[in-house]
């Protein structure tokens, strides 16, 4: 029984099957990776292209939502989707950079590496699926059993490479922080029924809630999305899996399903819950605050690539979530142009974070199959090897720094605006700490372009650290033309941000009930043009034209003579590539300034040792102050609760015996 | 877009470009003078360019493209700033391509640009100076967004034309706040030209530099490109600067011919006076070991700050 007519939500439906049908394709030649690889994956690809297109048409401004009943699930409560314009920007995010990453999928894995080829293929589709389901449910039971296939999924994929201890134990954590949350996100849905025992969403859309009860639905939301999300102080469980899964996992599990967290707050917050209080806004506005700064902090002292990236995440999810806490603050107090250009900026970010974290993480997968090696430390001067990867890692790292005219500056300069109408909030104490948020974010971003010059700078630039880099092989084509997809997507959005300012339009007027102006074609200036205005495209003409000129005339007027040399390094001729500085190195100024943050632990050589060594042991100090005595009060209720199982049938029948007779003095 | 704005955005950018070096030199005339030396005349920055041009380039043997572009981008990311900056005009058709944040962004585009290039060699200097640059950068970023915001809150606005426009309009008020910001832009400003005390741009003590650090394997025409760049990176400081606190002389909307004679000439007068007054700060200041960069850029930080809050608390 398929009630309504939905052509979208039906075509989106078979998109989903025949993922699904992918992934057990792959079933049925597990170890066939010609077949998986040049078959399957590029399939995949093209199934995700057609989730973007949906999505693309949920946009429209004329396109009211779609709704679709199926008779699968609980014998009550039928599955219920639904298409609206929040759903349709997530699906586009995730076939956008979903395509991508399948196409350079499709030429990474190799065999023999954990997991076969096919049961990979498996996963890798459901987790796809999965996160499909997760925008489009429309009632809590479906929502959940996406949400739980999403992270079962992900975690087998986690675990690809299961003989290794530290993958298992990555794998374990993030299981556990991933329960923690969904038993909240479950809890969550229970207060939002109000007593009214419907799960669907349209039930929860329906009445208000008193503000108590919607401030307890908002802060479980708040802290099972946020679990999934890695906003501090659960984001642990983040830098050990993401980089232990294979690159393209880490790159979807890090661009993509970060950002269904992202959908579950808004989703919670603007669309079931009616009422916001403005203190939800200045605690999600400080969360995301701490996050990012935590984050790019931890980030620029990694000495491991893929954790370095997974640590960025936490920034950018910070900076998504600083977004989302303002939107919520306006909103509260009734300024609605200022939430819908708060809200953009983190839907925006959203969107480019997924595919500058996309792009960086396969970067980095091409260079961990070409070197075998992740530590930045043993790295190096691979953009003579690898010229592809490197000019596509170049644009990821140029957006991801916040640079213009790339889109990570387009989110950023969207969400510094948003900051800057803070003071006409009525609060005094808000509009007058808000300011200070904004110098936050501001560091933050500055230190995101020093993470990322370190990353670019240590990976691909300056000599090789090490003789086996000289065999470094460059990438096949179908990784290349992944790379290639998610940096035009960078530049594209980058040029053209009003596209993107065009596409949350619809989103911002749903949950807000305004949206920013999305401009001209030359120009964005979302609140008035007096104010503040960015001409992505002119930036890029500008500074391509004054390039193009400045070279044709020093060519003209002068020369073009280059002679070769060894380096000058002020008349050192004994260079060596352990001259330049290692990973560690460049992070010593932020160890320097930022030292309490970090539990330090420092072996130093003393000038007598005859094998000197140093090493340095950098750990998160809330590990150790948050979840260590927590482990501990959990083993130790644990050990007490044991007390009472002595293992003895006699013991044991006397408890059901004893609960017997309570449960019938309880009843009669 | 009307052929005589084009023509004033044109003369604009060109006034910069040749004006920068000449700026640069009188710096340099001006602390010469203050320390006692003979003075180097007015045109050696011209000559330094003109001799590098000639010279032909030597690439290490392992630079890659990067390292050969990056001047290019530096100088085109300089000259882009300057034309977006109203240092002459206001109603230029390019100064709505950026507001002051993305200008701040452009400058740090142009920053990675100059430290990834330094990395690519792969010498200890290099990325010594990529490094300390980075760590400047950081520090300095949000100090002069800071001072952005503090005009933001008095124009409401962050577009750079609207900010002259309302500050040079008649009722002159003088807001406390902008003092804070305008002591807090000075330290960016030494801090990110590479001046003392944060980085001396004479020196010739390899281990104590930050700029010239990073572009010591340059030669010829891209060392000329780079130090065009920044030469253009003092200028447009200095002009960013004169648009918050000095905003006087620029040329009014719809200014004619005369006008802008007129506003050339109030440049010129305010780039002497900074050209002096830089010179005075920079011979009674000592260079400031690496590590105390970060208070002297955190006093900026908080000083931009403190004028938020002033201008908040005091509603004016």
């Amino acid at each position: 029984m398929i009630m309504g007519s939905a052509p979208s939500l039906s075509v989106l439906l078979a998109l989903v099957a025949g993922w699904f049908a992918l992934g057990l394709a792959g079933l049925l030649r597990p170890h066939a990776l010609g077949f998986v690889g040049r078959v399957l994956f590029p399939l995949g690809a093209l199934v995700a292209v057609g989730v973007a297109l949906v999505g693309l048409g949920a946009l429209r401004p004329d396109r009211a939502a779609e709704q679709l009943v199926l008779p699968l699930g609980l014998p009550d409560l039928p599955f219920h989707l639904r298409l609206d314009a929040l759903s349709g920007f997530f699906l586009l995010l995730l076939g956008a950079a979903g395509a991508g990453i399948s196409i350079f999928a499709a030429g990474y894995f190799r065999a023999g590496e954990g997991t076969a080829p096919g049961l990979l293929c498996l996963q890798y589709h459901v987790f796809l699926a999965s996160m499909v389901l997760v925008v489009v449910a429309n009632d809590a039971y479906l929502f959940m059993v996406a949400w739980e296939t999403m992270a079962l999924s992900s975690y087998f994929l986690v675990t690809t490479q299961h003989r290794i201890p530290e993958i298992r134990r990555a794998g374990f954590l993030y299981l556990l922080i991933a329960h923690v949350g969904a038993l909240s996100i479950l809890l969550c849905f229970g207060v939002l029924q109000g007593g009214s025992w419907k799960f669907t969403f349209d039930a929860m859309r329906g009445p208000t809630l008193p503000p108590g009860r919607a401030t307890v639905a908002f802060l479980l939301a708040l802290l099972g999305f946020g679990a999934k999300a890695g906003l501090v102080p659960l984001h642990v469980w983040l830098p050990e899996a993401h980089p232990a899964a294979p690159s393209p996992v880490s790159a979807m599990m890090s661009g993509l399903m970060l950002k269904t967290a992202v959908y579950g707050v808004l989703r919670v917050t603007f669309d079931l819950l009616h009422t916001g209080l403005w203190w939800w806004g200045t605690l999600v506005l400080g969360i995301g605050l701490f996050s990012a700064l935590l984050g790019v902090v931890f980030a620029a002292v990694q000495t491991d690539m893929k954790r370095l990236l997974a640590y960025s995440s936490i920034e950018n999810v910070g900076m998504i979530f600083c977004g989302i806490g303002l939107a919520i603050l306006f909103r509260a107090f009734d300024l609605r142009l200022f939430a819908a250009l708060a809200l953009s900026a983190a839907l925006i970010h959203s969107l480019n974070h997924a595919l500058f974290k996309s792009l960086l993480f396969l970067a980095t997968g091409s260079v961990l199959h070409a070197t075998g090696e992740r530590n930045l430390g043993k790295l190096g001067g691979l953009i003579h090897r690898m010229p592809w990867v490197a000019a596509c890692a170049l644009i990821g790292t140029l957006a991801i720094a916040g640079l213009p005219p790339l889109n990570g500056f387009v989110s950023e300069w969207l969400l510094l605006q948003a900051f800057l109408v803070t003071p006409r909030i009525p609060q005094t104490f808000v509009n007058m700490l808000v300011p200070l948020g904004a110098a936050a974010l501001a560091l933050t971003a500055a230190l995101a372009a020093y993470v990322m010059v370190k990353f670019y700078g240590v990976i691909f630039l300056g000599q090789p650290r090490e003789p086996s880099l000289a065999k470094a092989h460059p990438p096949g084509p179908l990784q290349r033309l992944g790379l290639a997809w998610l940096a035009a997507g960078c530049v594209a959005l980058g040029v053209f941000p009003q596209l993107a300012l065009t596409a949350t339009a619809g989103i911002t007027r749903g949950a807000v009930g305004e949206a920013v102006r999305p401009g001209s074609w030359l120009f964005i200036a979302p609140l008035a043009p007096a104010q503040a205005s960015y001409s992505g495209v002119l930036f890029l003409a500008g500074i391509l034209g004054i390039f193009a000129l400045t070279f044709v005339l020093v060519r003209r007027l002068y020369h073009g003579r280059v002679r070769r040399a060894p380096p000058w390094d002020c008349g050192y001729p004994w260079l060596t590539p352990r001259m330049q500085d290692t990973a560690e190195g460049f992070g010593q100024p932020i160890r320097h300034i930022f030292g309490s943050a970090f539990r330090i632990e420092r072996e130093l050589p003393t000038a007598w040792d005859s094998s000197p060594r140093y090493r340095i042991h950098i750990e998160d100090r809330i590990w150790r102050a948050l979840y260590v005595p927590l482990g501990r009060g959990v083993q130790r209720l644990a050990d007490a609760v044991a007390v009472i199982q002595g293992g003895r049938l006699a013991v044991y029948l006397l408890y059901a015996f004893l609960t017997l007779v309570a449960l019938l003095v309880f009843v009669l | 877009m009307t052929a005589s704005a084009v023509l004033r955005q044109t003369g604009e950018v060109v006034l910069a470009i040749a004006l920068a070096p000449f700026f640069m030199g009188w710096v340099a005339q001006c602390r010469a003078w203050l320390q006692n030396r003979s003075a180097p005349p007015l045109l050696q920055p011209w000559r330094l360019l003109r001799k590098l041009f000639w010279k032909d380039a030597t690439l290490a043997e392992n630079a890659s493209p990067l390292f050969r572009l990056a001047p290019y981008v530096l100088f085109g990311t300089m000259v882009l700033a300057a034309a977006i900056i109203p240092s002459v005009a206001i109603d230029l058709p390019f100064a709505f391509v950026a507001d002051a944040i993305a200008l701040v962004g452009l400058f740090a585009t142009a920053r990675v640009f100059v430290a990834l290039a330094a990395m690519d060699i792969g010498t200890a200097f290099g990325s010594l100076g990529a490094r300390r640059e980075m760590m400047i950068g950081f520090l300095a970023e949000p100090a002069l967004l800071m001072v952005f915001f503090n005009g933001f809150l008095i124009c409401g606005s962050t577009a750079l034309p609207s900010v002259v426009e309302r500050l040079a309009a008649p009722p002159f008020i003088i807001y406390p706040s902008l003092a804070f910001a305008g002591v807090a832009f000075v330290m960016v400003l030494l801090a990110e030209n590479g001046r003392l005390p944060i980085d001396n741009p004479t020196t010739h003590l390899e281990l104590t530099m930050i700029h010239e650090a990073m572009v010591l394997e340059y030669s010829a025409r891209h060392l000329a490109l780079v130090e065009w760049a920044s030469a253009l990176k003092l200028f447009n400081y200095a002009c960013l600067g004169f648009a918050l606190f000095v905003p006087w002389g620029v040329a009014s909307r719809g200014a004619g011919p005369g006008a802008l004679v007129l506003a050339v000439l109030a440049l010129l007068l305010k780039l002497g006076a900074a050209g002096a007054v830089l010179a005075v700060v920079e011979t009674v200041s000592a260079k400031l070991r690496i590590f105390r960069a970060p208070e002297f850029l955190a006093m900026a930080f908080l000083l931009a700050v403190l004028g938020l809050l002033v201008h908040l608390m005091l509603g004016a």
